[in-house]
């Protein structure tokens, strides 16, 4: 198999995945500002900074408003911004487009329908939650379609790499979400009650407690967990069982866990494979070794910035053994 | 009954391919002119919207420039087969088989002896300034003594019904892959037609074609790694490249995919890491092949590839230079150079051809620029052209300026009463001018296509056939006639 083809492929889904994510991302960001005290006025600029975009969002203007129109804008609709949807699913269509002999012709038909849909609606506040449910959910059809249909030699397992490993990646950054606003919360909390302008927020940790688990019961269901993880932890949702089941979990398809899991199945097929495996089982020990409920209290972020520092890693290993050029 | 075919408006001024005036259907064509007629208007729409969806569906495109970029348009098709009679279609690849060959012995001649411009029968001059003579071949001797491998030479027919060679496509010819997929569609408008009748199969071209390349390869073994080499998905063939390369089972690579190594070998990178190459059926022009002999600026081709190719490490189809002989200067000497390699006179003529560097030619061409078709030596795809008798007196005056100026880029011919043949337009049937591109394999053995590809001008009475330019095509039948 060509190198060029392989990498093709492996970037088309991933962009497919990641625009699925994305929008997986703004949900629960959504979600959370609907569930919280409308005291606690937390913004939408921490996902500038869970996708790593702050640079590009301020380069033209460095008083831009993080607000909920200009965020939500950036991430869905900007095309100068090449992690938002429209510009992943521009570049999984022009992935495609030079591999279109590689995978069926389906798959191609409806890339590259989902992403004239996207072309053609700029949601507005309302119909948001619609636009976002029709890229998820064609997200799934192009992976339902690629899983039916494809023969199962090397491009295939490309498809997988690319998958999982940006599943693995926007997984991290969805709890990062949670994490960040746990932090604005905090010290929110302390500059409002100094500066005396608003009401006092709830400070004891009973009072949060009832928010807590709202928070966390919309961050499972924006990725689809909040069954499994009702049928399987069995516990009421608080953040260290659905931290250690969103990192931990080998069963679940999400999970950062199950997500490595599939990478390790997909490298073994694949020849000249050891530097990427290397960097894959650092990975998992690093996963594996992390004690959840202490990170729910407090180092959350910096442990996803190590995961996401490790997927960057295979990430490099894989396109080098691969795509190298 | 919808067609009666006495109505058909073939007019007397041209040759029709399926009717003949006065006397109705030509014998290949009765069985396929009665079923026509025996079909209702609802039914022959339907025939047409079914072959239109197949084209969807096949997803057969092709690219066509505009400003705004480029897109992948549908094929336009026309259902109705264009027949050509087998016993006539066998003298016709006779000739092409041997116009093929002599251009490939003239080729090899200019690269090695030049033993026909000695000789007087070829001009130094036209060599001189011809602009796909390659310095950088001269010496090489390609396997068998061939350089354009794959040949696509545009048959036309006049009035009085002969045959005429219009130009030899040597460089890259392309289309082929439309003339396969327009029988699939075929067979599956008119499946009925087939049972009945002797038309050729197409089909084995792309087997003919891997066979042809892997005699090629510079390393005896079963397997050789043949690639097609293409510029991509802006180029207006890639379609047809990807075609060929699923059919023929091997990778469509692009320039930076393949590398030369130390040991001037060509490699293409793989998931596996290095293979070696073995052919390259390449789709670029020569000039973008090897930015360290030709364009420095290309990123199209591949460094070093033209070393591997010398050094005989690789084999490129068609070879480098062998464009020198797709030049219509040249081409008007292809009877002499036919005559002088075989000692045989040419089987299919050529368009008698003025050479504007001849000063009696040129002063004729000048004074007659209302009559003639006027072409540069090195265009392809009909651009460039003067069509005298179409042309307005400002673009006639301006060939009157530019011919003086670049004499030996420009040869003038008689415009030609193209052949016409029925064409479905707007459900009813009218005549449209149409030519044939059969396309020729030589390697250790040459093989011609069953027919070709025929081009059809869809705009009535236009004579322009090229895809790029509101061109459409349809399938060509060489049908057996004994005994009909």
């Amino acid at each position: 198999m060509l190198s060029r083809v392989a990498q093709n492929i492996y970037w088309m889904t991933r962009y497919v995945e990641r625009a699925e994510d994305t929008a997986r991302l703004i949900n629960v960001n959504t979600n959370l500002l609907l569930d919280l005290p409308r005291t606690t006025t937390f913004g939408w600029l921490p996902l500038i900074f869970i996708v790593g975009a702050e640079k590009l969002f301020f380069e033209k203007d460095p008083y831009r408003l993080a607000d909920e129109t200009n965020v939500v804008k950036f991430l869905i609709s900007d095309r100068e911004h090449p992690g938002s949807i429209i510009s992943s699913l521009a570049a999984a269509r022009e992935n495609l487009r030079t591999t279109r002999d590689t995978v069926p012709q389906e798959a191609w038909e409806q890339i590259n329908g989902l992403y004239i849909y996207a072309r053609d609606h700029t949601p507005s506040r309302r119909g948001r939650y619609e636009f976002l449910r029709r890229v998820i959910h064609g997200a799934q059809q192009i992976g339902g379609l690629l899983a039916g249909t494809m023969t199962r030699t090397a491009a295939y397992d490309f498809v997988r790499l690319g998958h999982y490993l940006e599943r693995a990646d926007m997984t991290t950054r969805i709890l990062d979400v949670r994490s960040a606003n746990l932090l604005s919360h905090a010290s929110q909390t302390q500059t409002q009650t100094s500066m005396q302008t608003q009401a006092p927020i709830p400070a004891t940790r009973e009072e949060q407690d009832p928010f807590e688990s709202i928070q966390w019961m919309s961050v499972l269901k924006s990725l689809s967990a909040y069954q499994v993880y009702r049928q399987q932890v069995r516990v009421r949702v608080n953040g260290p069982d659905v931290l250690k089941f969103l990192l931990q979990d080998e069963y679940f398809p999400r999970a950062v866990a199950f997500c490595l899991r599939q990478l390790d199945i997909c490298l073994r097929k694949l020849p000249r494979h050891e530097a990427a495996l290397a960097a894959l089982a650092a990975l998992q020990q690093t996963l594996n070794a992390a004690t959840v409920p202490d990170l729910a209290r407090e180092g959350l972020h910096d442990f996803i910035d190590e995961v996401q520092i490790g997927l960057g890693e295979l990430h490099g290993q894989i396109a080098a053994a691969y795509f190298a050029h | 009954m919808t067609i009666e075919w006495q109505h058909y408006a073939a007019s007397g001024s041209y040759y029709d391919e399926l009717i003949a005036s006065g006397t109705g259907p030509r014998p290949a064509a009765r069985a396929l002119c009665e079923y026509l007629a025996s079909l209702s208007d609802q039914e022959l729409h339907e025939r047409k919207t079914a072959a239109e969806l197949a084209i969807l569906v096949m997803g057969i495109t092709f690219t066509v420039y505009t400003e705004g970029g480029s897109i992948d348009r549908a094929w336009p098709f026309d259902i109705v087969p264009r027949i050509i009679p087998k016993h006539e279609w066998d003298r016709a690849e006779a000739g092409l088989k041997q116009r093929v060959q002599a251009l490939n012995l003239f080729i090899d001649d200019l690269y090695h002896e030049q033993k026909i411009i000695r000789d007087g029968v070829f001009p130094a001059e036209v060599l001189a300034q011809s602009v796909n003579f390659r310095p950088q071949c001269v010496g090489v001797s390609p396997r068998y003594g061939v350089w354009a491998h794959i040949c696509g030479s545009d048959l036309v027919r006049d009035k009085d019904g002969t045959i005429y060679v219009l130009e030899d496509n040597l460089r890259v010819p392309s289309g082929v892959s439309y003339m396969l997929e327009n029988r699939v569609v075929t067979k599956r408008v008119f499946p009925e037609l087939f049972g009945h009748q002797r038309i050729q199969p197409v089909d084995d071209y792309t087997l003919r074609l891997y066979d042809m390349l892997a005699s090629l390869s510079p390393r005896p073994g079963d397997h050789p790694t043949v690639v097609v080499l293409t510029p991509g998905i802006y180029n207006s063939a890639y379609f047809e490249h990807s075609y060929l390369a699923q059919q023929m089972g091997v990778e469509l690579v692009e320039g930076n995919d393949l590398e030369v190594g130390d040991d001037d070998c060509v490699y293409m990178r793989t998931i596996e890491g290095l293979e070696r190459v073995d052919v390259i059926y390449r789709r670029i022009d020569d000039l973008f092949l090897d930015s360290e002999v030709f364009r420095p600026d290309s990123t199209l081709g591949v460094k070093g590839l033209m070393r591997a190719w010398r050094k005989g490490n690789v084999a490129l189809a068609n070879a480098p230079g062998a464009g020198v002989a797709d030049d219509k200067v040249v081409y008007a000497f292809v009877p002499q150079i036919i005559k002088y390699y075989l000692d045989q006179d040419p089987l299919i003529s050529n368009v008698p051809s003025y050479l504007c560097m001849r000063e009696t030619d040129r002063n004729h061409v000048l004074a007659n620029l209302d009559k003639l078709v006027v072409k540069p030596a090195n265009e392809s795809g009909g651009y460039g052209m003067l069509v005298g008798p179409h042309a307005t007196p400002a673009e006639r005056k301006r060939f009157a300026e530019l011919i003086p100026k670049d004499p030996r880029n420009y040869i003038a011919q008689p415009t030609l009463a193209l052949s016409t043949s029925p064409t479905l337009c707007d459900d009813r049937m009218e005549p449209r001018h149409v030519d044939l591109r059969p396309f020729i394999l030589s390697g250790p053995t040459t093989y011609v296509t069953t027919g070709g590809l025929t081009r059809v001008a869809l705009k009535k009475g236009s004579l322009v056939v090229n895809s790029s330019q509101g061109g459409g095509s349809k399938d060509t039948w060489i049908v057996g006639t004994e005994g009909l």
